[in-house]
């Protein structure tokens, strides 16, 4: 029976369709942030987990101080150098480390242009190794840079992808970064990260040249002999380096890192990010319940006659509520579906904006149980916010309503 | 005189008004509308009730019809007090026993004359099949076989009357409650609107009560109630 109760609300619908349109509007923005918001900050933190948990256990992360979001990208003033490095090689306890420099920049293939981050890492084995074990590169296919290479290039597993370019990539092709070329002399296996499969990794010295960074470094490495402590070692490190920076205590112009202090920052800097977008995007929502609210007192006014007839010819006040409950459940459902694939298509924009400009940092994987709830959600607005011009609808009294013109 | 007597070989009492008041409160002032209607209508029958406007018609027919309940007295459906039912249980009795027709037709503009004619329905239970075909054999019967999907604005005003009749007739109920249902019409409307009354009343039995300020459509009833100010002034037979 409750089906024959949807055709008089979706007739009133359709023959309102600019009501109906506006109405849905609040709900369809408040629903399509909530959508679009929620896997962004998802898509976000598990980029960054995936990054950091790679790292293990028993290293440290050498950044110069700044936004963690820009750490190496040398858009602060401040640096790191080869000098910091060899200080910390002197430190008792390290067992090894190394640096490497990254930029997100031009690279192109069959007259295509994509930007991806082009790393440059050291030719020297041990410290190669280091960052290699540390980023969880593999070699698949061909060989990994070594001494003496210039103008070689490593590729992520993403390049064997023929889409990537519109054309397959081979060992031995040529393949342009910031207007030079290279040859390809090796493809990763797939570590999993989206950002690490897309990248570029060329030598240190070509980087250098290429970039004009001299002895410039954008993350050190530092790897501690088995049984030292993670935290003791931080100390030290950063003892020596106030030292040699010529710093006071507390006044570090650097910062040494444990993976898991990295995934918490960003963490905590993301929560804060998100729970400001999502109460942005739940006022939204209320404004789009106060609009069906609106849409149904009104309602129920236009139609006060209506409702007269209904009760003459038997409908309970409880079939008349449910009537018009359904009328503005049918708002939030229809509002929350139209929201929800909106908010996809926002989300899977950005991520696209992304991947062009900073590399497939982002991936936006979408849960159908958390959309579906949200679009139930959608429904439950709808039918709180019509709940009370329901009830009045249903409460009206019979002969007063059929007067009424 | 005779032909009546052989429509009712027993009178059977479907509806009895027992002393009926009904009072409206206005401010510090009350006003008497009915004034103690004594009245029984039989199983069947066609029965008039006249009255000038403001005698009370309309507030007769809304209780008669069980959308309104009396300030005082009693009214028996089939022997039955309604005072003593609940406000849903009078909407359920209301959807089976009763079919209003109104002066204004009140059609609902967004829907079919097949759907205004459904409507009724979807508040009983009536199954989905059955009561389409229902819908459609009274649209027939009314003579709008060909006007099933027209909108209530697409019709004259005689045409949105016979729907208003076919969407009485749905539930099949007992009575037929028309309120001035030709007071919006050109009169060969009209007519035929009388027309369907008197073959609604006489192939399908239904009882009428018909409500109006007509003095030229009483012919077509078996008797006629005269109201005057809230109370009966004469109940004539035919
Ligand atoms: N809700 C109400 N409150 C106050 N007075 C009312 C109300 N409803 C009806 N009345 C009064 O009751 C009297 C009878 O009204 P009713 O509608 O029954 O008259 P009627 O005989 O149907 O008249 P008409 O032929 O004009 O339709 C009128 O004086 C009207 O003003
Ligand atoms: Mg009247």
């Amino acid at each position: 029976m409750i089906k024959d109760y949807f055709l008089i609300p979706w007739k009133e619908m359709h023959n309102r369709k600019l009501r109906s349109l506006l109405t849905l509007f609040g709900i369809i923005i408040g629903i399509a942030s909530v959508v679009s918001l929620i896997n962004l900050g998802q898509g976000l933190q598990q980029a960054i987990t995936g990054q950091v948990s790679a790292l293990g256990n028993d290293k440290l992360i050498i950044t110069a101080k700044g936004n963690p979001l820009t750490a190496g990208l040398s858009i602060d003033a401040i640096k790191i150098t080869t000098h910091d490095m060899d200080v910390i090689r002197k430190v008792s306890g390290v067992k090894q480390a190394a640096g490497f420099l990254y930029s997100s920049s031009k690279i192109e293939f069959n007259n295509e242009a994509r930007y991806f981050f082009v790393d440059g890492f050291p030719t020297n084995k041990e410290e190669n190794t280091l960052i290699n074990s540390a980023q969880s590169y593999k070699i698949a296919q061909g060989r990994n840079i070594a001494s003496g290479d210039r103008y070689k290039v490593v590729l992520g597993s993403e390049y064997t992808n023929p889409d990537l370019f519109g054309k397959d990539i081979s060992l031995g092709n040529k393949i342009l970064i910031k207007e030079h070329e290279f040859k390809i002399i090796g493809f990763w296996q797939k570590t999993g990260s989206p950002q690490d499969d897309k990248s570029a990794i060329i030598p240190i010295d070509t980087y250098q040249e290429l970039f004009q960074k001299n002895n410039e470094l954008g993350l050190i490495f530092v790897q501690i002999n088995p049984g030292e402590d993670l935290n003791l070692m931080d100390a030290k490190i950063k003892k020596e380096l106030r030292k040699s920076r010529h710093l006071k205590e507390d006044k570090e112009d650097f910062s040494i890192q444990t993976p898991q202090q990295l995934v918490s920052t960003f963490d905590t800097v993301l929560n804060i990010v998100q729970v400001v977008l999502i109460g942005i995007a739940a006022i939204s929502l209320f404004v789009g319940g106060i609009g069906i609210m609106n849409t149904m007192f009104t309602a129920v006014l236009q139609r006060t006659k209506e409702i007269g007839l209904f009760k003459a010819i038997g409908a309970t006040n409880r079939q008349i509520l449910t009537l018009f409950l359904i009328e503005s459940g049918l708002y939030g459902l229809i509002g929350g579906i139209l929201g929800v694939l909106i908010g996809m298509l926002f989300a899977k924009i950005i991520e696209y904006i992304f991947s062009q400009f900073i590399g497939s940092l982002l991936v936006i994987q979408f849960q159908w149980t958390q959309l579906l709830a949200i679009i139930f959600f959608s429904f439950i607005i709808g039918c709180i916010s019509g709940f009370t011009p329901a009830r009045k609808a249903s409460k009206l009294n019979a002969i007063d309503s059929l007067r009424y013109e | 005189m005779n032909s009546a007597k052989t429509h009712f070989p027993k009178k059977e009492i479907l509806l009895e008004l027992q002393d009926v008041w009904k009072t409206y409160q206005m401010g510090s002032e009350s006003l008497d509308v009915l004034r103690g209607v004594s009245v029984s209508i039989y199983k069947g029958e066609f029965v008039t009730i006249l009255g000038p406007s403001g005698s009370g018609k309309s507030t007769l027919m809304n209780l008669v019809g069980i959308l309104d309940i009396p300030t005082r007295g009693h009214i028996l459906l089939e022997k039955k007090d309604l005072s003593h039912l609940s406000e849903s249980a009078l909407a359920q009795l209301r959807g089976k026993k009763i079919g209003f027709v109104f002066q204004q037709f009140n059609l609902i503009h967004t829907l079919s004359a097949l759907e205004n004619v459904i409507l009724p329905t979807i508040f009983q239970n009536v199954p989905q099949t059955q009561r389409i075909e229902r819908a459609k054999e009274l649209l027939a019967l009314v003579g709008l076989a060909d006007r099933m999907h027209h909108r209530p604005n697409e019709l004259s005003g005689g045409q949105q009357q016979r729907v208003a009749i076919a969407r009485a007739l749905v539930n099949n109920p007992e009575i037929i409650l028309a309120d001035e249902p030709t007071g919006n019409l050109d009169s060969q409307s009209g007519k035929q609107i009388m027309e369907l009354l008197t073959t609604l009343h006489e192939k399908e039995k239904k009882t009428i009560i018909l409500v109006t300020h007509d003095q030229s459509l009483v012919r077509h009833a078996q008797r006629t109630i005269s109201l005057r100010d809230g109370k009966i002034v004469s109940i004539t037979n035919k």
